[in-house]
């Protein structure tokens, strides 16, 4: 890693309300290329909604929000969600979003649309032109599913799939993408130990061998403290600590946001 | 037995018919359709022709419901924007059918893409409604835009001409609903396995999910207001021309229904299940009216009364199906093919 970081994305006092209640309120935050930046917080503090503001699934009221790609600034405020995966963001999501009615393949294929130019025309006869496109980019899939030890599910129906499996298949089809920043949304949720330790190691794996800059939320808080370079407390919509994982484990605002939780108050301390 | 199904190229394992068995069994069902013409009465060559024209439909309409979950019932005008389009251009301009065909098909596509519009915004029953005033819309400018489409009176259109023959006949005719056919499942089978189909597909199954991987809803929604009324409206050209006389009758709110019951019977997001839906709601009532003629001379009683109960015999039937396979016909289907698979195990 250089000694410069490179901010690849950043927010700026961004605010977002629905009806009355403050969902964020004047967060700010940075991502530097290839880092693994974790977004930590109590329940409802706003971690969700603020993947949803970068993905462009929720607008806010008001704030900056930049992505930098290529020497440009892409104002994802100004884009579809389609638009900003074009660029290059992908996302997971914490309650598996997957097509389920599609099998493994299928849905890591979807994975690859934003990299496919086919058009209706071109898949109905799809001998003509369609049939070599759809080949090359098995090729970049199989890959992705070899990555992540999935081989033998590759023609399952997701919606058939233990949970752990179908984190694994959501997490493939984001990575389909080729991304540049990868969102993912406690993506350990409800594993076991062993299935947490494969997840720890895929995104490991993910930033360091494909260079891929990660930004995760998380409640596992030992996971977070061995994973993350850095990290992001959100407490009430609001950011109240950053910085390296052993600063924020002292830091006595984050240890006030979790009193009362035991469990975590172990890791903090 | 086999032990499994392996593949050495990619190109095999996305064929669309992957495994020996079922390219002999395609082989033999397209041997059946290309033999059938020979060997049929007149009466069932005419059935014949309606369960093809009504595969179109039925393809055309599982394009947007089944595989991209957009409920329509405006199956009726579609259908009818094809048929009098293809019509009028026939029968005032003298254009012939092979161009006046796609050209309807077209047309179609457009008129499908204004009342897709509301689909950007509506979902559900909410959408049904929308779809619902399309076919409401479409009726009433048919019956009331006198100069152009008779209004209320039947048109009748020429019988489309062929390498210097009138294609007049139940016989000739199902050669070109054979093409139609064969064209619409095949294209429609391709564009499922790859890009556009895996969108629509991703849209029914979670549509927030697929505009965060990178699909333009709007875009493809309207997409498949398009291409499934493409398809639609190919069905109502061909109604025009092999009816030779239509009137608005024929393309009312109960052909939507007729149609979507077709699908639901048949198997949502199927191609096969299509053509199960048409085959079964075309052979239904006519198995019905055989049955109360057979029965004349037995039981005059039966007879008279099965015209007035054919509606009701015609739903029970539904109901029994969907409650013995509440995915459709294809699903049966698929069961027997994976009973005799693993045949003689259970397993």
């Amino acid at each position: 890693m250089s000694t410069q970081p490179v901010e690849r994305l950043y927010a700026r006092h961004i605010t977002l309300h629905f009806g009355g209640v403050a969902a964020l309120s004047d967060v700010s935050l940075n991502v530097r290329q290839g880092e693994i930046l974790a977004i930590i917080g109590p329940n409802g503090a706003g971690k969700t909604s603020l993947l949803n503001c970068i993905s462009g699934l929720y607008r806010p009221q008001s704030g900056e929000l930049v992505f930098l790609k290529d020497g440009r600034a892409h104002n994802l405020l100004q884009l579809r969600p389609h638009q900003i995966a074009r660029l290059g963001i992908a996302r997971a999501f914490q309650n598996i979003e997957l097509f389920r009615h599609m099998t493994v393949l299928e849905n890591i294929m979807l994975g690859r649309h934003v990299h496919m130019r086919g058009n209706v025309l071109t898949c109905g006869l799809y001998w003509w032109r369609q049939q070599e496109e759809e080949i090359r980019h098995r090729r970049r899939v199989e890959e992705i599913i070899d990555f992540l030890e999935i081989e033998n599910i590759r023609h399952k129906p997701v919606g058939t799939l233990a949970y752990g499996l179908q984190k694994r298949v959501e997490l493939a089809r984001a990575l389909a993408l080729d991304p540049e920043i990868l969102l993912l949304d406690e993506p350990m949720a409800g594993m076991n130990v062993e299935e947490k330790e494969d997840m720890a190691r895929f995104i490991l794996d993910i930033n360091q061998e494909w260079d891929v800059t990660v930004v995760l939320i998380e409640h596992d808080m030992g996971v977070v403290m061995d994973l993350s370079d850095r990290v992001v407390v959100l407490d009430f919509g609001r950011v109240i600590a950053e910085g390296r994982p052993d600063e924020i484990r002292h830091n006595p605002l984050v240890v006030q946001a979790y009193l009362g939780d035991e469990a975590l108050m172990e890791h903090l301390a | 037995m086999e032990s499994g199904i392996f593949f050495t190229d990619y190109r095999a394992d996305m064929a669309l018919r992957r495994k020996p068995t079922q390219q002999v069994r395609l082989g033999l069902f397209v041997a059946f359709l290309l033999i059938f013409p020979f060997v049929a009465s007149p009466y069932w060559l005419t059935l014949a022709n309606q369960i093809g024209i009504a595969t179109i439909g039925a393809i055309g309409l599982n394009i947007l419901v089944g595989y991209t979950g957009q409920i329509s019932l405006g199956q009726g005008a579609f259908m009818a924007v094809g048929a009098y389009t293809s019509g009028i251009l026939a029968a005032r301009l003298g254009v012939p059918f092979w161009l006046s065909i796609p050209i309807a098909c077209l047309v179609t596509a457009a008129v499908g893409v204004v009342f897709g519009l509301p689909s950007l915004r509506l979902k559900g029953l909410y959408l049904a409604m929308a779809t619902l005033a399309a076919q409401e819309i479409v009726e009433w400018v048919i019956t009331h835009w006198t100069s152009l489409t008779g209004g209320t009176e039947a048109l009748v259109v020429p019988a489309p001409t062929l390498l210097g023959a009138r294609v007049n006949t139940d016989f000739r005719f199902y050669w070109i609903i054979l093409v139609a056919a064969g064209f619409t499942a095949l294209f429609t089978a391709n564009l499922f396995r790859s890009r556009v189909g895996r969108a629509f597909v991703a849209i029914r199954d979670q549509d927030i999910a697929a505009e965060v991987i990178g699909v333009n809803v709007f875009f493809y929604k309207l997409l498949a207001f398009a291409t499934s009324s493409f398809f639609v409206g190919l069905a109502g050209a061909l109604t025009a021309h092999y009816r030779t006389i239509i009137s608005w009758e024929r393309f009312t709110i109960e052909v939507s229904i007729l149609y979507l019951a077709m699908i639901i019977i048949g198997g949502l997001g199927t191609i096969n299940g299509s053509f199960f839906g048409a085959a079964f709601m075309t052979l239904l009532p006519a198995f019905i009216n055989n049955v109360g003629r057979a029965l004349r001379d037995v039981a005059p009683l039966v007879a008279t009364l099965l015209p007035a109960v054919q509606q009701g015999v015609f739903g029970a039937v539904l109901i029994f199906f969907l409650i013995v396979e509440p995915e459709g016909l294809a699903k049966l289907w698929r069961n027997i093919k994976d009973y005799f698979y693993v045949w003689p195990f259970s397993y």
